[in-house]
């Protein structure tokens, strides 16, 4: 332990504590612009310099830690004097016009200055505009807002191993950009949207879809039909200022349909429905042991990641789409048929935790309906902003349930939001599917929590099946690697099934949750999903009695020749340089 | 002279480098410590850093396109602009700053038809500045490769770069 003295006060941190963390427990806190609490230091702003006694010049807190004996003082004239010296000059640059910005109201750096009373400027303006790059049908990324913190290259590169955003030229010509300056459209950016909610400020934010989605509530000639994932029942109440995790379900279903959606419906359903799918893949992979291990495709970052960095695992890849794509394939067909409406009038919306569910509705091959299957997708934050706009508090919202049809969900479903989620609920269908028994204790509990790579080993009825789970690219870069290497080696390799997640804690901690995001909030949005699982009556995704029907009505059984049409796909090889399919893949 | 009559023949040479730097890369094909060693070849083959060159040295070596080409915009001596066959450089420091060597670089900027930092369409010339050579008794001078000249006027300037073929 370090026995150190901060201000007037002593205090005793274990060892390579940060000045930083020190000083918090010893109730000063010290402001703070490029740090995050998921992110390794860099010390890029300088804004949380202090003095130490005794050591000349002033010290990061950040990145220096706590030394035994040390009498620090973290609120000097002189530290208050730098602190604001450096965020002027960050001002002198930033483009200021906050009344209209994105993150009016939840920036960091607005908020810092407003913590450090900043009321005028002492350096001239610099107004040079640089163009913003509107490449990405996901993600936007306006430069004139960037303050070269540095955080969306520290998780573009080392947490997801993308490299799609770096550090280009140097000085005070240096900017963060992709190779070329190409813009994120033309990269290997795969639209997982970490650093959208890694940004301090509002240089990154998504390509909003909230003017068309308005357009068509206001058209009366539309049908407009609304899905919403998982994981957004347990972050909408964030946009409202309930706590991390609050679970909503029923009062979003309640906005939703005072937004005047026309069907309120629920991806749960189409999170159910792919079990069956994805399930019935896994035993018919399992009997014929071909391409095993089989891998899940939930998460269209992870997709396009796989269809650029590991095109090798294609054939080892669930062909069953993603619950989004299932749905909107099924809004136009099934749906359409049942309450008797034109398939052209339907408007498709989905509520996301994601900002590459964009990127994944706009893919040309899913239109298996003969349009596209889902028209508009919007983030959380999209959907709370919508909802304020209409004057909607959803914390005033009774609870209702989602339509019928294609709304009701069972607990397998809703854990499709938390990592490991998808790997519980296909082993729970799994087991029932190979044995014709009901698995006694549903808690799969290895495959939950924040761990990065997961393993279990289940055993049906004699046959051991091992899994594992990985949540983050980089974590799935780790998983993928191991696997090919066996795969090389020994033509086999010793997993049968793997989940893998985009982004870090499933999609719970997805691009498109509330501002200000970090693990200890995506573990409880988590534990929230596993909670509403508990509560529920079904807690197995081939109980759902809409399921069971659209099979009877409409699909026959899983996997079947109209399933393969309506709810599966198909993969390409990927550039390296551009992201972009290479012919003939 | 218009876009189709122009003279090809510097990019006909380049093609014909890649075979040489795609060799050079295969001896450290995955190693991304050497990343800035490579670079070094590739820009004294070509003379400057084409895309292309760049792309082929990250898929070499294992590195990110990005990560190179964040390599390649910091540091001053690699230029992803082809270099002519001579560098004129005027000096912009304090001593032939006041003695007008402002004035001597809006002239061959304009005479050359090109901006700080560009290279003639026939490869002839590159123009840059530099910040003091220690010639400041001779100021306002100027650097054709490695020749200085010294009390250049406005008027005599290109002249001498006119010199260099």
């Amino acid at each position: 332990m370090i026995k150190a003295r901060i201000n007037n006060v002593d205090v005793e941190v274990p060892e390579g504590t940060s000045i930083l963390f020190a000083a918090r427990k010893a109730g000063f806190n010290i402001p703070t612009l490029c740090h995050h609490p998921d992110l390794v230091p860099g010390g890029q702003c300088g804004v949380c310099v202090v003095e130490i006694e005794g050591i000349p010049g002033l010290k990061r807190s950040c990145m220096t830690p706590l030394g035994e004996g040390f009498k620090v003082h973290t609120h000097t004239p002189r530290v208050m004097d730098v602190r604001k010296q450096l965020v002027e000059l960050v001002l002198s640059n930033h483009d200021t016009d906050c009344l209209t910005c994105i993150k009016n109201n939840s920036c960091e750096l607005q908020q810092l200055s407003a913590t450090l009373g900043i009321n005028t400027i002492e350096y001239p303006r610099f107004e040079e505009k640089m163009s913003i790059d509107r490449t990405s049908v996901s993600i936007v990324r306006d430069p004139n807002k960037c303050i070269l913190c540095g955080r969306c290259t520290q998780v573009c590169s080392n947490i997801q191993t993308v490299n799609a955003l770096a550090v280009n030229n140097r000085g005070s010509a240096t900017f963060l950009s992709t190779a070329f300056d190409a813009g994120l459209g033309n990269s290997v950016c795969i639209n997982c949207g970490q650093c959208v909610v890694h940004c301090p400020v509002g240089a990154l934010y998504e390509n909003s879809q909230v003017e068309q989605v308005w357009e068509a509530l206001h058209d009366p000639d539309k049908f407009v039909v609304v899905q919403e994932a998982p994981a957004v029942r347990v972050m909408l109440g964030e946009e409202f200022g309930m706590p991390p995790g609050t679970l909503v379900s029923g009062k979003m279903h309640a906005a939703l349909r005072r937004l005047n959606f026309d069907a309120v419906l629920d991806t749960n359903f189409a999170a159910d429905l792919t079990i069956m799918e994805e399930g019935t893949e896994l035993l018919s992979r399992l009997k014929s042991g071909k391409n095993l291990p089989l891998i899940t495709s939930c998460s269209p970052g992870w997709i396009k990641f796989m269809e650029t960095f590991f095109y090798d695992m294609i054939p080892h890849m669930s062909t069953a789409k993603s619950p989004q794509q299932m749905f909107g394939a099924l809004t136009k067909t099934y749906y359409a048929d049942l309450k008797g409406i034109p398939p052209e009038k339907i408007v498709s919306v989905s509520i996301m935790p994601c900002t590459a569910k964009k990127f994944e509705c706009q893919r040309p091959e899913m239109n298996a309906s003969g349009y596209q299957d889902v028209d508009y997708v919007l983030t959380t934050r999209e959907i709370g902003r919508m909802m304020r706009e209409a004057g909607l508090d959803l914390k005033e919202m009774p609870d209702e349930p989602a339509d019928d049809i294609m709304g009701e969900y069972t607990g397998a479903g809703t854990i499709f939001g938390a990592t490991g989620g998808v790997m519980e609920a296909a082993l729970r269908s799994a087991y029932c599917l190979v044995t014709g028994k009901e698995l006694e204790n549903l808690d799969i509990t290895p495959v939950r929590g924040l761990k990065g790579i997961k393993e279990a080993e289940i055993d049906i009825e004699g046959t051991k099946v091992k899994v594992a789970v990985a949540h983050s690219c980089g974590k799935a870069r780790e998983l993928l690697n191991k696997v090919s290497d066996q795969l090389k080696k020994d033509g086999k390799c010793e997993y049968q099934f793997i989940e893998v997640m985009a982004c870090p804690g499933g999609c719970v901690g997805g691009g498109g949750q509330s501002w200000g995001s970090n693990m200890a909030k995506r573990a409880r949005r988590g534990e929230s999903l596993y909670a509403e699982d508990k509560s529920m009556p079904h807690r197995r995704s081939h109980e759902n009695p809409s399921v069971k029907a659209v099979y009877e009505k409409f699909l026959e059984k899983p996997n079947s020749e109209k399933s393969h049409k309506l709810l599966h796909t198909h993969y390409y090889k990927r550039s390296t340089v551009d992201g972009k399919v290479l012919p003939g893949k | 002279m218009s876009a189709e009559n122009q003279c090809h023949c510097a990019e006909t040479q380049e093609e014909e480098l890649y075979p040489t730097l795609q060799e050079f890369i295969n001896e450290h094909k995955g190693r991304p410590q050497d990343l800035i060693m490579v670079l070094h070849k590739a820009q004294g083959l070509f003379g400057y850093l084409p895309r292309k060159a760049q792309e082929l040295v990250a898929e070499g070596l294992n590195v990110s396109l990005n990560e190179v080409y964040g390599v390649v915009t910091f540091y001053n001596f690699f230029s992803t602009v082809p270099q002519g066959r001579h560098s004129v450089k005027v000096c912009l420091g304090t001593a032939c700053y006041v003695r007008g060597s402002q004035k001597i670089l809006e002239k061959t900027e304009k005479e050359l038809g090109i901006k700080v930092g560009g290279t003639t369409e026939d490869r002839r010339y590159s123009l840059d500045v530099v910040r003091c050579i220690g010639a400041c008794g001779l100021a306002p001078a100027m650097l054709v490769d490695e020749d200085v000249y010294g009390r250049v006027k406005t008027t005599n300037a290109m002249e001498i770069v006119e010199k260099y073929e």
